[in-house]
């Protein structure tokens, strides 16, 4: 496999750090909204490369971290459903709700699996008719295509037993609610880089163009980043604002048009709600009316029971990157990654995680 | 006759008898196994080292091995990791009924080999048959006793400040090459597990210096993992560098792909050892004239400061620390 040691070599790294280096002079805030961009920042070191002018925030871009303990808590009361099975994404499995996760309840006897594609959950569908597979779609525009895809192969194929829960959520909208907000001030956005590769760069215009914030859509590898953060700089040294591409081998402005096409075919727009955001319009996807039999929430009763939020965890603060792991209380001491308290430390794409696994020696 | 392993396999009656004849004995003869007695008897003499371990893994066949040579290899390699010469293994299968009988014989032809190359007699074993769904498909255990020669002692808790950490290889072969069979995972490499038994290259380690403090095999967990556990035993902290640790390009790009991070994916037939640091090239050139340590690499030392710490500097210069894993490593999700 190519394309992983040549985004990794030293000497060109360097090379690019002294450029920041000679190029920065103002003072500059940039936000990677990614969980993946905040994991590999923190796993090479980047940080600690950068010149003093320049502070990087972590934003909400983690699917399972942004996730609202009521959804949680849905899924759990859905998988409970005698004769559910429930297949989703690894990471979701532990993420508490406010009573369990759905690693507990599996433990508990309750029919929750892991899987890698939506394909294996209708497989799981196809190999067990008696049972109803609820599977629980949850990412951002990169993973909601392929659940619309297996909705439609679902209705192809007349499958009576698959249903789909949709918590997927889409990134414009709330990086627009951040920003709208006002809470946060951020002179660079690093684009995520698998989101644009559906989205299109020309997602991120408005950005630079309503709020004179310069955009770069980056890759994940160590040069990625770099190169990213030193166009940022560019832009910022010269006062523009503007959305360019460091990523040029995986996104283009336009994005995957097929993809989309799927996507809004099965999926309509709907407000979602963010944990430690609220409500945003527009910012998740609900099955169209075209496709409603297929999703579990009008399919099944259940009752999630109230939801409430773990005391003294400020997950949400650090998703609006107004407060650093750091800064929480439980940082490290009662919330770790053996014992997670909010969900932020429980995905591989979590900041805390991130800051507690991949911390700086001597911080 | 059936192609399957039914419940009566398990009986303990003539089915029993047949399994263990003509697939166990016949494989793994050995005088000592041959008796069916209930309990090996042999003479011993001088300190023993006693070890056992269980095997459960999914698939039972992957690029590199099976299920048996693992079985065999794991075990001879925790007993070599304390500097103990192998002797004698035990084998206990537990068997999901429905098992094909040309599986299981496959499985246990891996067993002996993988006994052949290691030096061990299996002698003393158990077979149960279980219902479909009580097992995966077939579960080893196997015990393992060695000698520990006169001189060696080699402990988690030995490292000193200033020793060498010695690798034995690349990184992250097995978890990969094993991930890449799961069922709904399939992706195709060329990349083989590196299951192999290591006490051949430990025995030429231990020639060149009895001065080998500690030395692990980083299994589950990976090599972040192993490195934690022997800096928080010993009370030192260990820094390595990335750019010398081994890693397969198959291995990185999977990785990547995955979101995973190879110093977390389990290995079968690599060591870490901390020796003193005098002795470290001696050995590291020792290593690499074996098979199983040819990529063999000087990747970081011990040092007295922050007991318990790993840190690692990264290929671009930072530094960062290097936590044990918690959990399964799970795939990423977008």
């Amino acid at each position: 496999m190519k394309f992983v040691d040549e985004f990794r070599r030293s000497e060109l790294a360097q090379g690019l750090i002294r450029s920041i280096q000679q190029h920065s002079t103002k003072r500059a805030r940039l936000m990677e909204f990614c969980g993946g961009h905040t994991v590999a920042i923190m796993k090479h070191g980047i940080r600690q490369l950068l010149p003093a002018t320049i502070e990087m925030l972590s934003g909400p871009g983690c699917p399972v971290c942004v996730t609202d303990n009521a959804d949680i808590d849905k899924a759990i009361a859905l998988a409970r459903i005698p004769g559910v099975i429930l297949p989703t994404f690894g990471d979701m499995i532990r993420v508490p709700g406010s009573r369990s996760s759905l690693q507990e309840v599996k433990a508990d006897g309750t029919d929750v699996r892991i899987v890698y594609s939506t394909l294996d959950a209708l497989q799981i569908a196809r190999e067990n008719p008696s049972k109803s597979v609820i599977f629980l779609g949850i990412g951002f525009e990169t993973t909601a295509p392929t659940v619309a895809a297996s909705v439609l192969q679902a209705e192809q194929e007349g499958m009576r037993n698959y249903y789909v829960i949709s918590l997927h959520k889409l990134c414009p909208p709330v990086i627009k609610a951040l920003l709208d907000s006002g809470e946060v001030k951020v002179s660079g956005l690093i684009c995520p880089g698998h989101v644009s590769a559906i989205v299109g760069s020309k997602s991120w215009e408005f950005i630079a163009r309503d709020y004179g914030i310069p955009c770069v859509v980056s890759g994940f590898e160590p040069l990625d980043i770099l190169q990213c953060v030193y166009m940022l700089v560019l832009q910022i040294e010269q006062a523009e604002s503007k959305v360019e591409i460091a990523y040029r081998r995986g996104v283009g402005p336009e994005g995957n048009q097929r993809a989309l096409e799927l996507m809004y075919r099965v999926f309509e727009p709907c407000s979602a709600r963010w944990r430690g955001m609220g409500l945003v319009p527009d910012s998740g996807l609900r099955l169209s009316k075209a496709y409603q039999c297929f999703d579990a929430e009008l399919a099944f009763e259940f009752d999630p029971g109230p939801a409430f939020e773990p005391k003294g965890c400020i997950c949400g603060e650090v998703l609006r990157a107004v407060k650093t792991p750091r800064d929480c209380k439980l940082f490290g001491t009662v919330c770790t990654p053996a014992s997670p308290v909010g969900p932020c430390m429980v995905s591989s794409e979590g900041s805390c995680a991130a800051y507690y696994i991949y911390g700086a020696a001597g911080e | 006759m059936s192609d399957k392993i039914i419940l009566a396999h398990g009986s303990g009656g003539k089915l029993a008898r047949e399994l263990i004849e003509k697939t166990f004995l016949q494989a793994l003869s050995n005088p000592l196994l041959a008796k069916l007695d209930d309990s090996a008897v042999f003479d011993f003499e001088g300190r023993l080292a006693f070890t056992t371990d269980s095997y459960v893994v999914n698939p039972i066949f992957f690029p590199g091995g099976d299920i048996g040579r693992l079985a065999v290899c794991g075990t001879v390699n925790d007993l070599a990791m304390v500097g103990a010469v192998p002797l004698y293994l035990s084998l206990a299968s537990i068997i999901e009924e429905g098992l094909l009988q040309e599986d299981l014989a496959r499985i246990v032809g891996s067993v002996q080999m993988a006994a052949r190359e290691a030096g061990v007699q299996i002698v003393t074993g158990d077979t149960k048959v279980v219902n479909r769904g009580s097992a995966d498909k077939l579960f080893i255990n196997t015990a393992g006793v060695g000698l520990v020669p006169e001189g060696v002692d080699i402990s988690g808790s030995n490292a000193r400040p200033g020793d060498k950490v010695i690798l034995s290889g690349a990184i992250g072969d097995h978890g990969i090459a094993v991930l890449s069979q799961r069922e709904g995972l399939s992706f195709s490499t060329r990349l083989k597990s590196d299951c192999a038994p290591l006490n051949r290259l430990v025995a030429e380690m231990i020639k060149v210096s009895p001065r080998i403090h500690s030395m692990r095999d980083p299994t589950r967990g990976g090599l972040a993992t192993t490195l934690n556990e022997l800096a928080a035993q010993s009370k030192v902290s260990i820094r390595i560098e990335e750019e010398r640790i081994p890693v397969r390009e198959e291995v990185r790009g999977a990785c990547e792909m995955l979101g995973l991070d190879p110093l977390y994916i389990a290995n079968e037939g690599k060591l870490v050892a901390l020796v003193a640091p005098e002795d470290a090239e001696a050995i590291l050139k020792k290593m690499r004239r074996n098979t199983y340590g040819r990529e063999a690499a000087i990747i970081g030392e011990v040092q007295a400061d922050h007991p318990g710490r790993v840190v690692m500097k990264t290929q671009l210069g930072a530094s960062r620390i290097v936590d044990m894993l918690v959990g399964d490593p799970l795939p990423r999700i977008c």
